[in-house]
């Protein structure tokens, strides 16, 4: 069994301060109306007390690197270690974005071929490297989206279109681009119904939003006629490019017709997520989009790698700068290490090690898979048997492998499927890695129903009351302070007299 | 190497599930669209790679081969050895968002520990979990005045990054709101507060401040502003440079509603411009429109104190269409060094390197306008960056700058005509003595 590090680590505020807070010392040719008259409380601590208590709260978390960790859709492949040392170098990390063009080539020449790279893999004509994040990514897509249609007098198109299995941030973000959002159930196979999508397309469609393999690992097998439908409309196809994963060197969003894409280099390409971030979401688009792409956009001629900002119909700018260059960089190296042979190989194991554990797991007869049985690399799994049997729901089951020292999958979600487990395993595990975590599955499911409801034990700590976090909102130290009852209070007091 | 395990017994795996082939498995790829080779080159190892990124490192010059002097918000600043150590640690870089809290306290609570910091400085009751950066920022806070009042107008200085402007206008095109820029006064160089007055009014949804603004220059009117802002009902936004605030009033002292601001120069490196870190804090009331992740104190079933991310109810996954943001990813190692970097400067060391940023400003604008030919523009007082005007002109100075081996302050005449021959220069606690006196023997050589 596992055992996560377990330290009582005070709030950075709570520790000893050993060190005096001096007192403020006006400054002379400020005027006073400008000056700070409230004292920060920022602790003043030595440089060992800093290192140890981030040390001890790195020790209680858990990364790809402490174990299996397969979140569906979430693509949480090995982050190389090469891709991390070279970022730091500093002559990609001290550079300014406003240094003269001339002294920063290097990274300039790195963002022209990781356009081109990207280019080559989703059958697209232009890149941006601009967007931070793979939903900024698709708020990207769909101002572009407004841009083309205006340009072509069709500011009638107010709404999109997505399938019921569509991550969260789609609607979110058409709705941020200002569109009205109808979402289509699917069929009983859990792909897009023809039929309910040609009904709903209308001269009002600006776009409709499709992941392919959807989020329960299927492949559209239908893109073909979908696109024709969509198209015929006068829409936009997006393809949101979260499980790009499953189809490099096998099928290019370009050719199944796709106008704009957006990929996340965090999953895909192999960047760390950093414990929610920075991503990094290029988006890329066929040649009739191009005019409105972000500015800058680097371009090249004789060994010369320039900033260009001269496009008229640009949408602008969606963030600061460029995008965000340090995970560029890694993802580059990590194209540049893979290749051709690599990428592809890569799409081809992780859909083995899916489609491995899928039937082990569906062949154990625990477990359900609801909708079609081909999958891609990932699949989504139904704890509705043990839910009604023993009472043990997808919540349970991932708390419990938690114990296991197993990271959980993505559970409810696509909300289509009940109790879901949604499995994505990536090809960096091995083949003992995958066993191990189907063998932990296949053993909560026999386990004692108490033992899995009480489940987790070996973390830093059991399960949370996030009823109570709503419910007595504390954001910060100082509204711990204030929200402390009076009986904690007083214990705290005891024992502060106790130390004395 | 390509980190692949599985590649020696793929065929033993495919067997045991009843397949032949790796193809078997992409039969619902319709044959018409499936893909030829990649055209890429084949895989390089590592060392291989290594020694391709060596050359591209050399056509770059870093902050240390070309000691930069560029103002506009982005500036070297000190990183120290203790940052970059916690944020190597791999149990932090290589976990996803904290989906499963009890595996994931240590970075919950350091997200705890950042709002709380970022609150402490801004004097802000709450502060979220990052968000892409300053600019985008700016974006964010205007959608959220809107949902807060309902109003569709919202006012901006004139005298704020393109880049800002540009953001903004995309950021709240869905919302339909209408953004008005207010003059900046041309002697002070601060906000035109008689033009201000003439325009807000009932449907102002926000007012943005910047504080130090873009020309470096503080705002000392903040209370007139605040007045003239609280008549109306409207939402005083205020961007904040951190380093600025050891020394200078934070903005909840004197009555902001949403702070924002660009973090990345707390324990990030200049990354040519990204990753960022957006600042984002506000008073408790406004809670529900916050966009971006917030994490929360609760308690496990043991009563033991425990961190999640909570209020979920406003997010993308939950609300889907009608979400506060559709921030998912967000900045959080950024958020994490900038932590770490606060926790090691303390108040203490962080009004010492406020007072360093703002007396190295006060000392290089000196030195610099005691040379023939460059003169100051505006009176306002400012922190550590200001701008200038040279007699001639400046692309070509900069160019004869640039063979010497320093970077000049940055051109600022395409974004304001009326500042011909402009540059904004900008410096910090980072640059050596040694640097100050190259860029002013340069300067004094070349004009």
């Amino acid at each position: 069994m596992y055992r996560c590090a377990i330290y009582d680590e005070p709030l950075l505020n709570e520790l000893e301060c050993c060190i005096p807070q001096e007192k403020k010392k006006p400054v002379a040719e400020l005027p006073t109306t400008l000056q700070r008259t409230t004292p920060l409380h920022i602790p003043n601590l030595e440089e060992i007390q800093v290192v140890r208590h981030f040390l001890r709260l790195s020790q209680m978390n858990y990364g790809i690197d402490t174990g299996m960790y397969p979140l569906g859709s979430c693509t949480m492949k090995y982050n190389p270690k090469i891709c991390e040392d070279i970022s730091r170098w500093e002559s990609f990390a001290a550079v300014h974005p406003n240094q003269d063009e001339s002294t920063v080539q290097g990274s300039l020449q790195i963002m022209y071929e990781l356009e081109q790279m990207l280019c080559e893999i989703t059958g697209m004509n232009t890149f941006t490297l601009q967007p931070a994040a793979g939903a900024q990514g698709e708020f990207t897509g769909l101002l572009l989206t407004r841009a083309y249609h205006h340009f072509n007098g069709q500011n009638h198109r107010t709404d999109v279109i997505l399938p019921d299995t569509a991550h969260g941030t789609n609607p979110a973000s058409a709705t941020m681009a200002g569109y009205t959002v109808t979402e289509i159930p699917s069929t009983q196979e859990g792909t897009v119904d023809l039929s309910v999508l040609e009904k709903t397309l209308s001269e009002k469609t600006a776009c409709f939003m499709l992941t392919n393999p959807n989020t329960l690992g299927i492949f559209e097998s239908d893109i073909c006629e979908i696109q024709k439908l969509v198209h015929n409309a006068g829409s936009l196809l997006y393809y949101d490019g979260a499980n790009m994963n499953a189809i490099m060197g096998k099928a290019r969003p370009g050719d199944m017709g796709f106008d704009i894409v957006h990929i996340n280099l965090h999953k895909t390409f192999s960047t760390p997520h950093g414990g929610g971030g920075p991503g990094a979401g290029p988006v890329g688009v066929t040649k009739k989009l191009e005019r409105f792409l972000p500015v800058p956009r680097v371009i090249h001629s004789k060994n010369n790698y320039a900033l260009d900002y001269n496009y008229m119909d640009s949408i602008g700018k969606i963030k600061g700068f460029y995008g965000n260059f340090s995970v560029l960089l890694k993802a580059y190296i990590y194209i540049l290490m893979m290749g051709q042979d690599g990428l592809t190989e890569a799409s081809e194991i992780a859909v083995l090690n899916a489609n491995y554990m899928k039937k082990k797991l569906v062949d154990s007869k625990k477990y359900d898979l609801p909708y079609k049985e081909h999958r891609t690399h990932e699949f989504v799994l139904s704890c509705e048997r043990l839910h009604q049997e023993k009472g043990i729901r997808a919540l349970d089951v991932a708390k419990r492998l938690l114990d296991y020292g197993l990271h959980p999958p993505t559970i409810y979600f696509p909300m289509i499927v009940k109790e879901a487990l949604m499995i994505e395993p990536t090809e960096s595990e091995s083949k003992t890695s995958l066993d191990n975590y189907i063998d932990a599955l296949l053993k909560i499911a026999d386990e004692d129903v108490q033992t899995v409801l009480n489940a987790p034990t070996n973390t830093k700590v059991r399960r949370l009351d996030e009823a109570l976090a709503v419910k007595n909102p504390t954001f910060t130290w100082k509204m711990k302070q204030n929200t402390f009852t009076t009986e904690e209070k007083q214990t705290c007091c005891e024992s502060a007299g106790r130390h004395h | 190497m390509k980190f692949i395990p599985n590649t020696t017994i793929k065929q033993t795996m495919l067997n045991e599930i009843g397949f032949h082939t790796i193809d078997e498995l992409f039969t619902d790829i319709p044959k018409k669209i499936r893909a030829k080779p990649l055209n890429l080159p084949k895989g390089l190892t590592q060392q291989q790679t290594e020694q391709k990124l060596r050359i591209l490192a050399k056509k770059n010059q870093s902050y240390y081969d070309l000691p930069n002097f560029l103002g506009g918000g982005t500036k070297p600043h000190y990183v120290p050895a203790a940052v970059n150590s916690i944020i190597s640690r791999s149990e932090f870089y290589t976990a996803y968002t904290p989906y499963q809290p009890e595996a994931s306290q240590g970075f919950l609570q350091a997200m705890f520990e950042y709002q709380s910091i970022i609150a402490e400085l801004t004097g802000m009751d709450i502060a979220n979990a990052s968000l892409y950066d300053g600019v985008t920022a700016l974006g964010e806070a205007a959608l959220m005045c809107t949902r807060i009042n309902k109003r569709k107008t919202f006012l901006i200085p004139e005298n704020i990054s393109w880049e800002k402007k540009s953001v903004l206008k995309n950021y709240t095109l869905g919302a339909g709101l209408i953004i008005k820029e207010i003059p900046y006064d041309k002697k002070t160089g601060k906000l035109n507060i008689d033009i201000l007055k003439k325009t807000i009014d009932e449907d102002t949804t926000g007012v943005y401040l910047e504080n130090p603004n873009f020309f470096g220059i503080f705002e000392d009117d903040v209370q007139t502003i605040h007045a003239l802002i609280q008549q109306k009902g409207s939402l005083f936004v205020v961007g904040i440079d951190p380093f600025s605030l050891g020394i200078i009033k934070n903005p909840g002292e004197y009555g902001a509603d949403i702070i924002l601001g660009e973090g990345r120069s707390l324990g990030t490196n200049l990354e040519f411009g990204g990753p960022g870190l957006g600042l984002f804090a506000c008073k408790t009331e406004y809670l529900r429109q916050l966009p971006g992740r917030i994490i929360g104190l609760t308690k496990d079933t043991e009563g033991k104190q425990a961190f999640c991310m909570t209020l979920q109810t406003r997010e993308q996954h939950i609300r889907r269409a009608r979400a506060t943001s559709n921030i998912c990813t967000n900045e959080g190692l950024i958020a994490l060094a900038a932590l770490v970097h606060l926790s090691w400067l303390g108040s203490n060391g962080l009004e010492e390197l406020s007072r360093i940023n703002f007396q190295r400003g006060q000392s290089l604008a000196k030195e610099i306008t005691s040379i023939k030919g460059f003169k100051t523009v505006f009176s306002g007082n400012f922190f550590n960056e200001f701008v200038i005007r040279y007699k001639g002109d400046t692309n070509t100075l900069h160019k004869k700058a640039l063979q010497k081996g320093v970077q000049i302050g940055l051109s600022i005449t395409k974004w304001f005509p009326a500042l011909n021959q402009c540059l904004l220069f900008g410096v910090t606690e980072l640059h050596t003595d040694e640097q100050i006196q190259h860029l002013l023997t340069v300067l004094r050589e070349v004009a």
